[in-house]
């Protein structure tokens, strides 16, 4: 808002403002119901008001636009005139103008230069030729045009809050407004009672004196009701946000030439305001794509066998101490083979990778940068900017998106979010001194290592082996920039933390408690430090920082390769929240110190075979393998050397065995000697660089190292033996320079 | 007045003069407008910001409010004093209260707004920045500091 408005304008502004998206939304259930007469009535007094008010402001155009909507409302609601789609469009048209009136003198102070005269020309139209009036409400008792809306209300159920035709009026009586500046000073200084509260706390507890112990217990109820008072002032219901959707869904609807209807459940739902505002987007493009790509044509919806009209359906909810949010429609579902052969286009998946994927994980691809199903870009959508956005939206509350898809009947995206961001359950732990909170949205467990055993090094990147899985380990002070602590690595308190899709282990000197925090926001000069989400005051009064935990991860680069890498534990089961495929990786050594993986799948057994056993067969080397004749390849002979480093016998051990990983490839059972055994790693179905030799189907970055996928059926097709060193294999996916 | 910052404050000013809540950092006597003084507190204690800019000394509490501390000394590139017991003056910007953090306080004084020079071009360059000019008093220099240069973080 720039410019200095007047307080009269700025408040006709704001109610205005609120009273076009009721008129919105009472102009689409209108068009549903023509004979709602209190809705009707309800629309007319809203209008009625406007034109009021900016008569009295001096505002001739919005007057002029707003009356020209009046004289026709008068007419329907006189039963003079049926309500057509034509005359709703006209009113639509008509609030859209008011609306862009409004703004012009929100920002430049007066309504500006914009042409009304053919809007109002046609809403004087509609009036005019007057078809067969309908017999309609049969309520003679309304006088014609001019009549006090007070009147009219009066015999009926009013609308929630009820519209005084006056100037300045409308805001109901038990309501008023509150900047939210205050708000947010009344939570800083309630919150400073608290403190006060908890000290004068500590001093009575000593005491015996009874009045003022008592004093101070008054004083602890007290203050505790305040604090739930004035976090419930920030709340409100998420219908506010709902309000505009029936609009958005009707405008829609008819620019597609689909049916379709909007049912909204659990408006009440309160929620703080800041993250009423942080989903607006989100919900708004989920609705949008519910419609636009959800729901069939009125054709195919009856080919299909279910009514012509499609609906989409929010449903709001409270669930331990989070919101659901659910948006739902009932069309074909998303078509998950659709879905993938997209993605496999657009180059965001492997074809092969795509395939083995579940169906879950396909639908999940949707949330990838850059993916659109719409065949066509229209202005609705298919610009391939969108669900990875929502995602992002969601996530950056602490909230998360997951979809589920009933093939034939329709798909439901949920979102669970927060209810406020500003009090938040956090981990408080302590790293050089100073106290830091971590959310515990981001907190998967606790870890203590004695004496520093569990940590491995991998190339110089501490980590830990955490019930199988690699875990990387991030020392808060070397993030920190904090001096190293003077003990050597005594026991070692890890904070397993998810950023996104990936794990990580937070090393900090100690873990204190869990405490429910007042975030509070760093100055702009502080938020270029990154790994700073806000600040926080303590119990004993002093300031404590709160952990960006995908910052922190960013800055230790845990995290560089989002969409590459993958989580280093299942993501508990169900709706992976990372989302995308994810695949199991046998990851081993080969002699020139590089990386190589094969599919977990593949693998049968693990073997550790002395170098006696090896037979010769022909040129093969084999091995007698419970009960079979197991051929086995060398894989650091089978493939062509790339740096032409020496390399040391492969696969020799000095204890005289060999490390065999048994494959079953194209019905056949191999054995492949490698060097060593890294590990298993899950890896997530990200990009995959083409293979840079033969035998190699890809490359992929695992744990921060580039990790060459073998080509297990290349090999089988090839039978090498010792004498073939070098494999005639066709390279999938193209060879690199 | 040549360069000198306006504000809404001068009409507080009395017989045409500017007053200036005034304090010491190094040899250096430094005065902000008093409207933009929100208070002066001793002894606030700060928690550090790692990686923020040096001149940050830290966050503090101050009734609720997490306030940024920001050490003139450092911002003037004069060596620390450890062993000063720094007093803030909470100075209110855009960006919020910040706390100036100064070696001493002076008093409130009321400067002739025709002592009043833009500063010298021979002051450091670290200090030019921050400095929109000086009164002459009859004893000394009164440097008038531009609040929301050094309230920057």
């Amino acid at each position: 808002m720039t410019g200095e408005l007047d307080d009269v304008v700025r408040e006709f502004l704001l109610e205005s403002y609120e009273n076009l998206d009721r008129l919105d939304r009472d102009l689409v259930v209108l068009e549903s119901d023509p004979a709602s007469r209190q809705t009707l009535a309800s629309v007319f007094r809203t209008i009625h008001t406007i034109k009021g008010t900016c008569g009295f402001l001096g505002f001739s155009r919005l007057e002029a636009v707003a009356h020209s909507g009046e004289s026709l409302l008068a007419r329907l609601r006189d039963g003079k005139l049926a309500l057509t789609p034509e005359i709703t469009t006209g009113l639509l048209a008509m609030v859209d103008a008011v609306r862009e009136l409004l703004g012009h003198i929100e920002e430049h102070d007066d309504e500006g230069t914009g042409d009304y005269t053919a809007l109002i020309g046609t809403l004087r139209g509609l009036q005019e030729p007057a078809p067969a009036p309908v017999p309609g409400p049969a309520d003679p008792a309304t006088p014609a045009a001019e009549v006090d809306p007070e009147a009219d209300q009066a015999g009926q159920e009013a609308v929630p809050s009820g519209r005084e035709e006056s100037r300045g009026g409308g805001v109901s009586d038990s309501t008023i407004r509150v900047d939210v500046a205050l708000l947010d000073r009344l939570m800083d200084l309630v919150g400073e009672l608290v403190l006060a509260r908890n000290q004068l706390l500590r001093l009575t507890s000593a005491e015996q004196a009874t009045t003022l112990a008592a004093a101070s217990q008054r004083l602890n109820l007290v203050t505790t009701e305040l604090q739930e008072g004035i976090m419930k002032a920030r709340m409100q219901p998420i219908g506010n946000l709902w309000g505009k959707l029936p609009r958005i869904v009707r405008d829609l609807a008819l620019a597609c030439g689909k049916q379709v209807t909007i049912g909204m459940d659990g408006g009440e739902t309160e929620l703080d305001k800041t993250v009423v505002e942080a989903i607006r987007d989100p919900l708004t493009h989920l609705v949008r794509n519910a419609v636009d790509h959800g729901i069939e044509a009125p054709a195919a919806r009856l080919a299909a066998g279910k009514p012509a009209e499609g609906r989409v359906g929010l449903r709001a909810w409270h669930e331990g101490g989070q919101v659901n949010l659910e948006i739902s429609d009932d069309g074909s579902g998303i078509d998950v083979e659709r879905v993938r052969r997209r993605a496999v286009d657009h180059g965001l998946v492997g074809r092969e990778v795509a395939e083995r994927m579940s169906e879950r994980d396909a639908v999940d691809l949707i949330f990838l940068p850059g993916f659109s199903t719409a065949d066509q870009v229209t202005n609705v959508s298919g610009r391939g900017v969108g669900m990875d956005v929502v995602r992002t939206n969601v996530e950056r509350i602490g909230g998360r998106v997951d979809v589920r898809v009933l093939p034939g009947a329709g798909t439901t995206f949920r979102i669970e979010i927060p209810l406020t961001l500003a009090i938040i359950p956090a981990l408080v732990v302590a790293c050089a001194g100073h106290r830091y909170a971590i959310p515990q949205a981001s907190l998967v467990e606790l870890v203590r290592l004695e004496d520093g055993a569990g940590v491995e090094t991998v190339h110089g990147a501490p980590v830990h082996r955490l019930r199988g899985r690699l875990l990387p380990l991030v020392h808060l002070r070397q993030q920190l920039g904090l001096p190293e602590p003077d003990a050597g690595p005594g026991s070692m308190d890890v904070v397993v933390l998810q950023a996104g899709d990936r794990r990580f282990g937070l090393v900090v000197d100690r873990v204190d408690d869990t405490e429910e925090i007042v975030v509070k926001p760093l100055s702009s000069g502080l938020k270029g430090v990154g790994v700073l989400a806000g600040a926080t005051i303590m119990g004993d009064g002093t300031v404590a920082l709160i952990l960006d935990v995908v910052g922190v991860a960013q800055r230790a680069g845990v995290v560089q390769e989002a969409h590459e890498r993958p989580s280093s534990e299942p993501a508990a089961g169900t709706a992976a929240p990372g989302g995308g495929q994810r695949r199991d990786l046998l990851v081993f050594q080969t002699p020139d110190d590089g990386r190589m993986a094969v599919p977990l799948p593949m693998v049968d057994r693990l073997e550790e075979l002395p170098v006696a056993a090896v037979e010769l067969a022909g040129q093969e080397e084999v091995v007698q393998y419970r009960g079979d004749i197991l051929p086995l390849v060398r894989v650091s002979a089978t493939l062509p050397e790339r740096r032409g480093r020496p390399r040391h016998d492969g696969g020799q051990r000095p204890e005289g065995t060999i490390q065999v990983v048994v494959c079953t490839a194209e019905g056949r059972k191999v054995g492949l000697v490698v060097d060593r055994i890294v590990d298993i790693v899950e890896e997530h179905a990200g990009e995959q660089a083409p293979g840079s030799r033969p035998g190699s189907s890809g490359c992929i970055v695992l744990d921060g190292r580039v990790t060459e996928l073998l080509d297990v059926e290349a090999l089988l097709r090839g039978q090498p033996g010792p004498a073939a060193p070098a494999l005639p294999v066709p390279v999938e996916e193209g060879v690199h320079p | 007045m040549t360069g000198a910052v306006e504000h809404e404050g001068g009409e507080l000013a009395t017989g045409g003069g500017r007053q200036l809540c005034t304090f010491h950092v190094g040899d250096a006597w430094f005065g902000v407008e008093v409207t933009r003084v929100q208070e002066v507190v001793r002894a606030l204690q700060t928690t550090p910001v790692p990686l923020a800019p040096a001149v940050v000394s830290g966050l503090a509490n101050l009734r609720g409010q997490i306030v940024t501390a920001i050490d003139l000394r450092r911002r003037l590139e004069l060596p620390d004093d450890l062993g000063r017991a720094a007093t803030s003056v909470v100075v209110r910007t855009a960006d919020g209260a910040v706390s100036l953090l100064v070696d001493d306080m002076g008093d409130v004084v009321e400067a002739d707004p025709d002592a009043f020079e833009p500063p010298p071009e021979t002051m450091v360059a670290a200090a030019r920045s921050l400095i929109t000019g000086a009164y002459k008093l009859t004893d000394r220099l009164l440097l008038v500091l531009d609040v929301d240069a050094a309230a920057a973080s």
